[in-house]
Formats: structure tokens, C-alpha cells, sequence
């Protein structure tokens, strides 16, 4: 924006044929200069690469948009004014924005896929890692260990809080609701490796300090768990119409039967939504479950005793015990990434469709 | 299979406030009576009452006494649940449960109270409780349909079907065309002069051709200003209402000239 | 009369008790679940306040010689992350709620939602291998160029896993969460005020300058406090990007790095024994204690929202 402030000249050029076109760039106008930025930044680099060393995307997409955005503002700011130029400057950057956080998110998919590929095959499936060292093996024992906790917190989880949110929205009144509302919020934000240290420390007391088990791993998950599910199917069950509950009772049904025939099914797409998307959430939880139930190479179906690994946990300890070779340690971390990063995506967009298609239409 | 209902002094109270004042009155079996009155007198409210719909709402509640053939509705050893088995009630908007059929929705003050019926049963009262509602005509053909998906007007009558299912002596119906278009407006008032064959009726409506159309006596009430209670001005004939009413104020809100 | 001034309580079945107790219980839970976990962080932290060297091998002096540096580490970290995200997060937002063709804005939202749901170790894997080594010449660029500047100051790290590619790695995992809720608050912006702002002539910007953003202002703040106690208690990212030595230093491009609580906490716990496993738990009850100040913070903001608004 180095420009001199010149007044928006009176058109010269062409015949106005519409005076609401009159001081107003063409409508292609920002995709020929962001075409122009691109060739300049191309060509500028192209010559450096010339001199030597290899040519630099990521520098000249990053040259181009600077020269973009100070272009078209310059160039609106003298044809349609600062107010105008200002305007297309902060869409440049509200767009641009955008673009930047698509890049982890490119580079990431990109990432995971390609070395995660290395070993998606049938004997990472197959095999733990027991007696394994170097290459070869793989993570049915982490697979195992996901399943049964996340599995196990799921039960603790679900049940407490449902009936929690059916608590605040049908049943609770004065203190101990607001109480228990503002408790969830407290626990919604425990940062995941309080919740491993809590698991952690109430069973050291049970079974003496050091020690690290599946049921322990689960208590830990359910803690982060239980607010999530609470909070949104608290928002399901207030979206159900007063009228439908009022409708129940008009034909002599008790309120607890109102609420399980006529509530809980009609609020039903809402709620597995929200379960599925807070499973989803703590299975990629890490650093609970390396406090609470350690890691170990070996298939263990026992929650109660010894220690049970888990893929995140197993795409940790693989990139930071690295053996020898170093390659099939990562590898094996990648391909478990893959596999964490498909489940995670899996369980997302069955709970979105299951939201799109079981919602019941009130007809009004 | 209808019921005398006798109120005798009645305050309804929302926490500390005073909603509806003093009101006694008593409703013949086999009729159609009318609330009329304007927004917030409270004629809505004191309809609750009659089938303890009101304790829906946090911290209604009523002294005084409402009896249905000689029984306190308020006596301590009532369960309102069952008061409202015997005392139906239609809203103001129509509110089919969204997760049922058609037939699930004429059948759910009987499943969702879990009884067990017989299918031939079963599609039996389906069947009386839509011809009842006029509504079996229109539907026959798409029983296991949503609820949700007929016109407003058919969404009312099948609340009416679903409420006569559980065989109620009395009907309570809130402003049930409000909601509804002349058309659906008339099939309703059709289908009242029918139901008072059976049922005791009592309707709340805003709108006062409708009061003097179908109802047989005519309750109006009114307010003194806001904040003030609800009260029951006068009782009569409906033709009496509308045509020779004692009150100035019923003249008033009748001839329109309200203020 | 036999009228009851008290209200009349309705008889309850036995199927209403038992429903409605057992909802009490499960809500109690909560209260259960909370309380044991403030008390068995308290009682474990106890041992750790009063040790010295002798009695944990991991401390030097004292308990809070300890920690200070980890609290350091853990907010400058999580700070540097909202300072990056911040800006961002609300051009997307503005993005998606204002900018984006109507069709496309939902699947969009969806697209950024799915960063969220990317698991942190995911994001640790991804900050070390692809991260670390791309931002690494740039550190070296910056600090030849504009080491005068104090956070700028050499000697540059030859592997880049410094405290500014941790709080990037962050910055990456707290946008969905800041993002989404400006976004949300962004659309409930009264369309009669945006309306209003472009009957007057104004362009895209300054409706938004003039009806979006100050109706948006609280949301933002509180999506930017809820976004900061998110970053402070993440682990894993941090715990595996961070090549942390334990200092206290402002700079972001060094070998030379604070760690944060979190991190720290995953690191040593595997292998702590006896009264180190004390101290850890008790720096973690500082990080639950951080997190919960920032967390109270927010709801008070969006509570304070909820009085002006004069939305119900």
C-alpha cells in the first residue's frame, strides 16, 4: 500500500455503457492479477534457481500472495477508492487465512498416507510385537488394547452421562443442578494427562504404586469422556419440543416413561451423534493411557492385570524407542498413525450421517 | 362415559404470583363449554388444572378444589397420572410424537403406558379412534406413514384421534385451531359437535364465532391490568353471552369493544 | 375446604423413583468423580511440596525450583500457539461465515473440523518428520538476518524441534477449536444489523467491522481463552516436537528450550519411582489448577456475554 492517494479517475478507457459499472474493476480482475503475482513470483524464482540451487515452491507461493495482496489493493485503491481497496485487501486476507491452515491439513493427510502405507499390510494386523525386534511385527496388541479401553470407558461413560443430562434437563432444579453444571465444565477442561495421573494414583491404592492396567487406562478415558457426553446430549434433550413432553403426560404417561419413549427416541440421532464424536475424541488420547496403562509388546485381553498398550501409545513408544533398524520402528509408528487416523475419520462421519439421516422432521 | 366437572374456588399460583383468582364453577356432562377472554387472563392456565397439566410448569401450583363426579383431583393420594387417563387434552399446536407412525401415535397413551394389546385390538382402536377424529378416511391407506408428514389440520385431528384412544371422560382442548387454516378450522368444529355425544368438552378459544358456533355455555374471563389475577366474570348459555350478558365488561369484549 | 396451601406433591410410582434417583446418582457421580480427583492429586502432591534432592533424584533444590521453569515453559508455549492461531482461526471463521459461496461453507467447516479430530500424537509424528525440518531454514534465514532481534537470537537449532515449532504444532491443534467457535458465533450475528450496515452502502469489510465483529467480540475472546486451555494442557505434540533442556529463555529459535508441565509429565513418568512420582503429580495439580483459572475465566466471559446480549 506504498501508493500515492490519487482520486478515483473518471473512466477514460472504454464507452461506459453502464454508469454502475463506472469506477469499478472488472470482475475478473483479482483472478488476472493473482494470475500476473504467480508468473512474476515464478519467474523471479526461476531466475534464482538459475544462479543455483533448486527451485523453491514454498517460496515463491509465498512471494506471489504478498505481491497479490499489495497488487490488487494498490490497483483497487487507485480506480475504486480506499474504501473499496480496503475491503479487497481483508478478503485476501480472510482467504488467505483459510489457505494457510489448509496446509498442516494437506500436508498431514499427505504425510500419514504415504509412509503410513510402508506397512499397512496384513502382519501389522496380524502380529504384536511380541519377541520383535527390527523389522517385522505389528500392532494387533495396541489394536486390541484401543478397542477394550476405549470400550470400557464407553460403558463407565455413557450411562453416567446420560443419565446426567437427563438429570439436569428433566429433573434438576436450584443448587445441585447448577452444581453439577458448572462440575462438568470444570471437567471438560482437566487436561488429558491429569485424568491419567488421577487413574493412576486411585489405583496405586488398590494395587500398590506402579501399577499400570486396562480397567486403569479406561478410568482415565471415562473422566475426559463423561463431560463430552453430557454436554451434548444435554443440548439434544432441550431440542425436544416442550409440546411433545406435554403431550405424553395429557395422555396419562408417567413422567419416567415420557422420557424413555418419548424423549430419549426422539433426541436418539443427536445422541449417538455426540457419543460417537466424543469416542472419537479420546481414542486418539495418548498421554492418559501411557501414564495409567504403560505399554508392553505382547496381546493382553485381562483389563485388570498388567499392562495393555494402545495405538496411540504404540505410535509414541515406536518413535521413541527407536531399534535397529530405525526405519521399521517408524514405519510401524506411521502405519499405526494411518490406522488411528482411519478410525478417528470412520467414527466422525458415521456419527454425521447417522445426525443427517436418523433426525426426526417435526413436520413444521 | 363423561363426567360432571365442579370447581369450587380455585387459585392457581406460579410460585408466589397469583395467576387465576377465585374461580367456581360447574360443567354439565355431554357439552361443549367455552373459555373466552383475552391474552393472559388466565383461562389457559385454569384449563390445566383440570387435568393437573399445570405441574408441567416449575412452581405452578392451586388451592382450592376441582371434583370430577364428587372426586378431588387434588387430593393428596391422587396420581395425576391418572387423572390424565381420565382427562384428555388436545394443544394449540398440533404434536404428533416425530419418531411414530400414524397408527403408533393413535396407540400411544396405550403402548407408551406399556399395555399389551392384541394386534386385532389394536387395529381396532386405530381404526374407531381416526373415524372418531374424522380423520380415518384420509389416512387409511398410509397408516404406517409419519405422523409429522399430513397437513396442519389432519396433525390436529390425529391428536384428537390419539387422545379419545385411551377413552378419557372429559377432553381438554387449548386453542386447538389456532394453528389452522379456516378449512381445518371448520372439519375441527365439525368434529366437537360430534365428540359431545361421548365426551365433556371444554374448549379455550380466542376466537368468539367459534365459542358462540360450538359450545353450549360460555365462561369469560378477564383481567384487571397486568400483574393483577385472572377471573372468572361470568358463566352462562352460551346464546346468553353473547346475545344478553349480565356484565358490562362481557358486553365489552363480546361486541368488540374492549379496551 | 379441604385446601392445601403447600403445593400438592404428586405421588410418585415406583418407576418415576427409581428413573429419577438413578439420574440423581448419575449426576452425583460427577460431583464423586471431581472431588476424587482434586483429593487423591492433593494428597499425592503433599510429599512432594516438602522435598528436597535427597528425598527426589529429579529435583536439584527444592520442589519449586522445579516447577518453575515447567510453568514457564507451559504458558510461553501455549501463549506463543494463540498468538498464531488467533488471527488465523478468525479469518477463517470470517471466511467460512462471510466469505465462502453458501454451498460450500458447511463442507468447509467441516473440513477444519476434521484438524480437530486428528489425534495429538498424530500431530507430534507429523511436527517432528515433516514440520521441524521445513521451518529449520527459515529459522536459520531469521537468525542471520534478524538475529539483533532478542526472541530472534542465535545460535540457530540444527534440528528445529525449538519451543516456536511446539507453539506452531499447537497453533495447528487449537484453530479448529477457536475457529469453530467464532464461526458459530459469527452466524448468529442479527441479519437485521448486517442488513442494516449494507442498506447504508457499506462494502463486505465494513459490515463486518461494523456488525460482526463487535457482536462477535465476546465469543472470540472466550474461544481464544477456551483455545489457551486446551493448548496448555496438550502433551503429547509437545512432548515429542520440543527438544527441551529445561531453561528459562524468551528464545524461540535455540537448541535451549523451556518444556511445559505436560510434556515434562509424559517424559519422566514412565520411569519415575518413589517420592518422583509425587512431584510429578503434584506439577500436574499446578497444571489443573492453570487450566481451571483459564477455564473459569471464559465462562465468565460468555456469562457476562449472556447479560448484555438480551438473547435468551
Amino acid at each position: 500500500m506504498t501508493t500515492t492517494i490519487t482520486p478515483p479517475e473518471p473512466k477514460t478507457s472504454s464507452p461506459i455503457s453502464n454508469s454502475l459499472t463506472a469506477g469499478k474493476l472488472p470482475n475478473q480482475a483479482p483472478w488476472m492479477v493473482l494470475g500476473a503475482s504467480l508468473l512474476v513470483s515464478a519467474a523471479l524464482f526461476g531466475m534464482l534457481a538459475l544462479t543455483g540451487g533448486e527451485f523453491d515452491w514454498a517460496g515463491m507461493f509465498v512471494v506471489a500472495a504478498l505481491v497479490y495482496v499489495v497488487t490488487i489493493t494498490t490497483v483497487s485503491r487507485v480506480v475504486e477508492g480506499p474504501r473499496k481497496a480496503m475491503d479487497r485487501f481483508v478478503t485476501a486476507l480472510v482467504t488467505g487465512a483459510f489457505i494457510v491452515a489448509m496446509i498442516p491439513l494437506v500436508s498431514l493427510t499427505i504425510t500419514v498416507v504415504t509412509f503410513g502405507l510402508n506397512r499397512f499390510d496384513v502382519e501389522f494386523f496380524t502380529y504384536s510385537m511380541r519377541n520383535i525386534t527390527g523389522e517385522g511385527g505389528g500392532a494387533v496388541h495396541a489394536i486390541v488394547g484401543t478397542l477394550l479401553m476405549t470400550g470400557t470407558a464407553a460403558l463407565i461413560s455413557i450411562p453416567i452421562g446420560l443419565m446426567t443430562s437427563i438429570y439436569l434437563v428433566e429433573y434438576g432444579r436450584g443448587r445441585l443442578a447448577r452444581g453439577i453444571t458448572f462440575l462438568v465444565d470444570v471437567m471438560t477442561g482437566i487436561p488429558s494427562i491429569v485424568a491419567g495421573l488421577f487413574a493412576y494414583a486411585l489405583f496405586a491404592i488398590f494395587w500398590g504404586p506402579g501399577t499400570r492396567t486396562g480397567i486403569a487406562g479406561a478410568v482415565a478415558l471415562a473422566v475426559l469422556m463423561i463431560p463430552v457426553v453430557v454436554r451434548s446430549s444435554e443440548e439434544m434433550l432441550r431440542l425436544v419440543p416442550v409440546e411433545l413432553r406435554e403431550a405424553a403426560y395429557a395422555l396419562g404417561v408417567p413422567k419416567w416413561l415420557t422420557i424413555v419413549k418419548v424423549v430419549l427416541p426422539t433426541s436418539i440421532a443427536g445422541i449417538t451423534t455426540g457419543i460417537m464424536l466424543s469416542i472419537a475424541r479420546v481414542i486418539g488420547e495418548t498421554a492418559p493411557l501411557l501414564i495409567a496403562a504403560g505399554f508392553t509388546n505382547s496381546l493382553n485381553y485381562d483389563m485388570t492385570e498388567g499392562r495393555m498398550s494402545s495405538l496411540p501409545v504404540f505410535v509414541y513408544t515406536q518413535y521413541a524407542n527407536q531399534g535397529n533398524p530405525p526405519e521399521a520402528y517408524l514405519d510401524r509408528a506411521w502405519a499405526a498413525a494411518l490406522t488411528l487416523i482411519l478410525i478417528v475419520m470412520a467414527l466422525n462421519l458415521i456419527a454425521r450421517l447417522v445426525a443427517r439421516f436418523f433426525a426426526p422432521k417435526y413436520g413444521r | 362415559m363423561s363426567k360432571r366437572i365442579e370447581v369450587k374456588d380455585l387459585n392457581v399460583y406460579y410460585s408466589k404470583f397469583l395467576a387465576v383468582e377465585g374461580v367456581s364453577l360447574e360443567i354439565e356432562p355431554r357439552s361443549v363449554t367455552a373459555f373466552i377472554g383475552p391474552s393472559g387472563c388466565g383461562k389457559s392456565t385454569f384449563l390445566r388444572t383440570l387435568n393437573r397439566m399445570h405441574e408441567v410448569i416449575p412452581g405452578a401450583r392451586v388451592e382450592g378444589e376441582v371434583l370430577i363426579d364428587g372426586n378431588n383431583l387434588y387430593d393428596p393420594e391422587v396420581d395425576p397420572v391418572l387423572v390424565r387417563r381420565q382427562v384428555g387434552m388436545v394443544f394449540q399446536r398440533p404434536n404428533p410424537f416425530p419418531t411414530m407412525s400414524i397408527k403408533e401415535n393413535v396407540l400411544a397413551g396405550v403402548k407408551l403406558n406399556n399395555k399389551r394389546i392384541s394386534r386385532s385390538d389394536a387395529d381396532d382402536l386405530v381404526e374407531k379412534s381416526l373415524q372418531g377424529a374424522n380423520l380415518w378416511n384420509e389416512v387409511k391407506d398410509r397408516l404406517d406413514r409419519p405422523g409429522s408428514g399430513l397437513s396442519g389440520g389432519q396433525q390436529q385431528r390425529l391428536c384428537i384421534a390419539r387422545a379419545i384412544a385411551v377413552s378419557p371422560e372429559v377432553i381438554l382442548m387449548d386453542e386447538p385451531c389456532s394453528a389452522l387454516d379456516p378449512i381445518s378450522t371448520l372439519a375441527i368444529e365439525d368434529l366437537i359437535e360430534e365428540l359431545k355425544q361421548e365426551y365433556t368438552i371444554v374448549i379455550v378459544t380466542h376466537n368468539m364465532q367459534q365459542a358462540s358456533r360450538v359450545s353450549d355455555k360460555t365462561a369469560f374471563f378477564n383481567i384487571a391490568g397486568t400483574g393483577k389475577p385472572g377471573k372468572l366474570i361470568e358463566y352462562d348459555e352460551t346464546t346468553t353471552i353473547f346475545s344478553n350478558p349480565s356484565e358490562k365488561a362481557t358486553e365489552d369484549y363480546v361486541s368488540g369493544r374492549f379496551g | 375446604m379441604t385446601t392445601a396451601a403447600a403445593p400438592i406433591r404428586a405421588k410418585q410410582r415406583p418407576g418415576d423413583r427409581v428413573f429419577s434417583k438413578s439420574a440423581v446418582f448419575a449426576g452425583s457421580m460427577i460431583l464423586v468423580t471431581l472431588a476424587a480427583v482434586a483429593t487423591f492429586l492433593i494428597v499425592q502432591s503433599i510429599p512432594a511440596l516438602f522435598a528436597d534432592s535427597e528425598d527426589a533424584s529429579i529435583l536439584d533444590t527444592n520442589f519449586w525450583a522445579y516447577v518453575g521453569p515447567l510453568v514457564f515453559g507451559t504458558i510461553w508455549a501455549a501463549a506463543l500457539a494463540l498468538l498464531i492461531a488467533l488471527p488465523i482461526s478468525i479469518g477463517i471463521a470470517l471466511f467460512i461465515s462471510h466469505y465462502a459461496p453458501r454451498r460450500l461453507a458447511s463442507a468447509l467447516g467441516y473440513i477444519v473440523d476434521l484438524l480437530a479430530a486428528v489425534p495429538s500424537v498424530v500431530f507430534g509424528l507429523w511436527g517432528i518428520g515433516v514440520l521441524a525440518p521445513a521451518v529449520q531454514p527459515v529459522y536459520s534465514w531469521l537468525v542471520d538476518n534478524l538475529g539483533w532481534f532478542p526472541l530472534f537470537a542465535g545460535p540457530v537449532s540444527g534440528t528445529g524441534r525449538t519451543i516456536l515449532t511446539a507453539a506452531l504444532v499447537l497453533a495447528v491443534m487449537i484453530i479448529p477449536i477457536i475457529t469453530a467457535i467464532s464461526r458459530e458465533v459469527f452466524l448468529q450475528t442479527p441479519v437485521l444489523h448486517e442488513e442494516a450496515a449494507l442498506a447504508l452502502g457499506a462494502t463486505r469489510w465494513e459490515m463486518i467491522r461494523t456488525a460482526v465483529l463487535p457482536f462477535g467480540r465476546p465469543g472470540i475472546i472466550s474461544a481464544a481463552v477456551l483455545g489457551l486451555g486446551r493448548a496448555l494442557g496438550e502433551t503429547m505434540a509437545v512432548a515429542m516436537v520440543l527438544s527441551a533442556t529445561g531453561a528459562v529463555t524468551f528464545q524461540l529459535l535455540t537448541s535451549v528450550n523451556p518444556s511445559t508441565i505436560a510434556a515434562n509429565i509424559a517424559l519422566s513418568f514412565p520411569e519415575a519411582y518413589g517420592i518422583n512420582v509425587n512431584v510429578l503429580i503434584a506439577t500436574g495439580l499446578i497444571l489443573f489448577i492453570v487450566t481451571f483459572a483459564v477455564n473459569a475465566i471464559a465462562r465468565w466471559i460468555v456469562a457476562r456475554r449472556a447479560e448484555f446480549s438480551g438473547a435468551n
